[in-house]
């Protein structure tokens, strides 16, 4: 029987496999940032034990960074202790680090991929569960709780019990209009926050062939949503020509030997899944959440639901204090929801091909009186990107936001925050209560939802935005 | 680690599903740079709501929490187990845990007990009828107990096996390092290193 390309790379990577115990599995790379690393450098310390490879370990600054007056110390004291032990553990051990200031600093899931760090038939491991991001290039990455950073830290390798393989077949073609980001907020809400538990993920079908990279990034970077271990992609010329001539990409005879044995990779014709769900890309439109998981979501033409309508009694009892949290009553239409802030950037929504389309569409548009926009690129790089091809100067013209690097309002560790009872329509992965900043309302929104919402100040579509030119015209 | 055998303890129903890791300490909350003192942090926002649970005298004690569906979603913070062992509780028994969370509960020693979501009801049912009221977690027999009601539940033989034993994980893998280094000699030399830095 064939093998799935999940299974070929966790078989390539077992150093240790015993009956009734879980497989012992290599890590090709290991990303740590500021938050979950502390007590586990404080863990090596207590044991004297070292990082057994500081070569395949790499590290950044992103949750705790400020995105304004980065010439400056970082004001809170807390953070700026936590950054600082970062700063003094990478020293000590011997580990890259690309700390505020640094020309490779950002996001560190934007920062993998970017510097060619990510490639196809790896595992790769972060004490951060949007690791699934890296999974868009053919690779095993999932994220690990503070011990097992450790545990990484100190061996290399991480003991696993092999998840079960799921496939999700994209089938159509996603129409003009329609998004990844809409594709895989329709698809957590079909499947629920739970659908993917236990699984690692396949995203398969000529839909998924189609996008780009950063796409395909956005698709693996929500896997977790819906409690997938993993979610992956084949690796394709799509990836090969993303990744060649990276920094660290294999270069010469290494690069072809490399593709020959990506190409190896890709699920073979009779490998069976343990699971198999279909979703239909034709039928996706713009989608929003109206609740507080990323599986309570709706067609953005549609309307807030009511508690009611669900037949499962935990989903009734979470609707209804979802819309109490969310301050919505059942039946009100989504594109009557005003909102006062958005938030383009993020490791689902933060690359440049997600600032490109965000400038686009911000063209001849200004922000709406009320609302405020947050434009926050996902590393260093991108932002210097960006402000060549001129989008930062779109951005500010329109009168939004233009910021420095990090993972700013995707969670409540940096100064941008919501404030109670304040309501966003975010790019970013999840809207629990309070994740933003404490009673702050989340609406999970694609870019171009983003920024026809910050236009309008209430959410919308670019077809909104469009009618909004015409009538203007 | 310290071994986990049986314990017995105050049970807290918590009647929610999707209990998030942002919920279970939010984000500000995880700037601390130690591994202790996280209590203050557990459910911090639905603490300021006089009838949340754990604000009940009967519940000050309690050690076991009984929760909904999909308990431990999203965020990949340890300090989600940290925060609920710092504040005392000794096991989770939920109908369904994401697997980070199960994974970081088994790593620092806090049972995540499953059990099917009908024995929640009961378990419910029966911490509602007599608040204060004790739940007996047994690794051994892989057991829920409290007043009349038994129910078997699930944690993998090797968790479980550890927890008995009060294992470090690192531990056990170092003592394979011979395997990990054939591993290395023949990992591809087309792989990615960090260093030097390009």
């Amino acid at each position: 029987m064939g093998k799935t390309l999940a299974e070929k790379i966790w078989d390539d990577h077992v150093v240790r496999s015993a009956d009734g115990e879980p497989d012992l599995l290599y890590i090709d790379l290991h990303l740590i940032h500021e938050v979950t690393s502390p007590q586990a450098f404080d863990g090596l310390r207590l044991s004297g034990r070292p990082v057994r490879r500081p070569d395949l370990t790499l590290a950044t600054e992103d949750h705790n960074i400020p995105t304004t007056d980065l010439d400056k110390p970082i004001a809170d004291l807390v953070s700026r202790t936590q950054v600082e032990t970062l700063r003094r553990n990478a020293e000590e051990f011997g580990v890259r680090l690309h700390p505020m200031g640094d020309i490779d600093q950002g996001i560190v899931h934007v920062v993998g991929p970017q510097l060619g760090l990510t490639q196809p038939g790896m595992t790769i491991v972060c004490g951060d569960s949007h690791t699934s991001t890296h999974g868009a290039f053919g690779s095993i990455a999932f994220g690990i709780g503070t011990s097992e950073v450790e545990h990484v830290l100190a061996t290399q390798s991480l003991s696993q019990a092999k998840p079960k393989m799921m496939a999700v077949e994209v089938v159509g073609d996603l129409p003009e209009g329609s998004t990844a980001k809409d594709l895989i907020l329709a698809l957590i809400t079909q499947e629920t926050t739970g659908g993917g538990q236990g699984y690692i993920v396949e995203y398969r079908g000529d839909a998924i062939r189609k996008l780009s990279m950063e796409a395909r990034m956005t698709i693996c970077n929500m896997s977790i949503e819906w409690g997938a271990k993993a979610g992956l992609i084949a690796p394709d010329d799509t990836t090969f020509d993303y990744l060649q001539g990276r920094p660290h990409a294999p270069q010469g005879e290494a690069w072809d030997e490399a593709v020959a044995y990506w190409r190896s990779l890709g699920t073979d014709d009779d490998a069976v899944f343990d699971k198999v769900v279909t979703i239909d890309a034709s039928t996706i439109t713009p989608f929003v959440t109206w609740g507080t998981n990323p599986g309570q979501g709706v067609a953005l033409s549609g309307d807030v639901p009511d508690p009611a309508s669900f037949e499962d009694p935990n989903e009734r009892v979470a609707a209804e204090r979802a819309l109490e949290y969310m301050g919505l009553t059942a039946g009100t239409p989504m594109r009557d929801i005003a909102v006062d802030t958005v938030f383009i950037g993020s490791c689902t929504n933060g690359r440049i091909e997600d600032l490109r389309v965000a400038a686009s569409l911000f063209e001849g548009h200004k922000v709406a009186e009320g609302t405020r926009v947050l434009v926050v690129p996902g590393s260093v790089r991108v932002r210097l990107q960006a402000e060549q091809e001129g989008l930062d100067v779109v951005f500010k013209d329109a009168g939004a936001e233009w910021r420095g690097a990090g993972c700013s309002m995707c969670l409540g560790m940096n100064p941008d925050q919501l404030t109670p009872g304040e309501r966003s329509a975010s790019t970013s992965n999840r809207n629990f209560e309070g994740r933003q900043g404490k009673g702050g309302r989340t609406h999970l929104v694609s870019p171009e939802v983003a920024v026809a919402t910050g236009v309008l100040g209430h959410l919308a579509s670019p077809a909104d935005l469009q009618q909004l030119s015409k009538a203007g015209a | 680690m310290e071994k986990f055998t049986a314990h017995t303890g105050v049970g807290a129903p918590l009647r929610r599903s999707n209990v998030d890791t942002d919920q279970i300490i939010p984000a500000v909350y995880l700037k601390r740079v130690t591994r202790t003192g996280f209590e203050d942090g557990l459910f911090s926002a639905w603490r300021n709501d006089e009838s949340f649970v754990l604000n009940q005298d009967a519940y000050t004690n309690a050690t076991v929490l009984v929760a909904g569906p999909d308990f431990g979603t999203g965020s990949s913070r340890e300090h989600a187990v940290w925060a609920l062992m710092d504040y005392g509780f000794k096991a989770v028994i939920s109908p369904r845990f994401a697997d980070i969370f199960r994974g970081n509960s088994g790593k620092a020693g806090l049972v995540a007990a499953q059990v099917d979501e009908d024995v929640v009801e009961q378990l419910w049912a029966y911490l509602e009828a007599d608040p204060g009221a004790s739940i007996t977690v047994d690794l051994e027999s892989r057991t829920v107990r409290a007043g009349d009601l038994e129910a078997p539940f699930h944690i993998d033989d090797y968790t479980r096996w550890r927890l008995l034993e009060g294992l470090d994980d690192v531990a056990i893998t170092l003592s394979h390092d011979d395997d990990i280094s054939a591993y290395e000699a023949r990992r591809p030399a087309f792989k990615p290193a960090t260093l030097p830095a390009r």
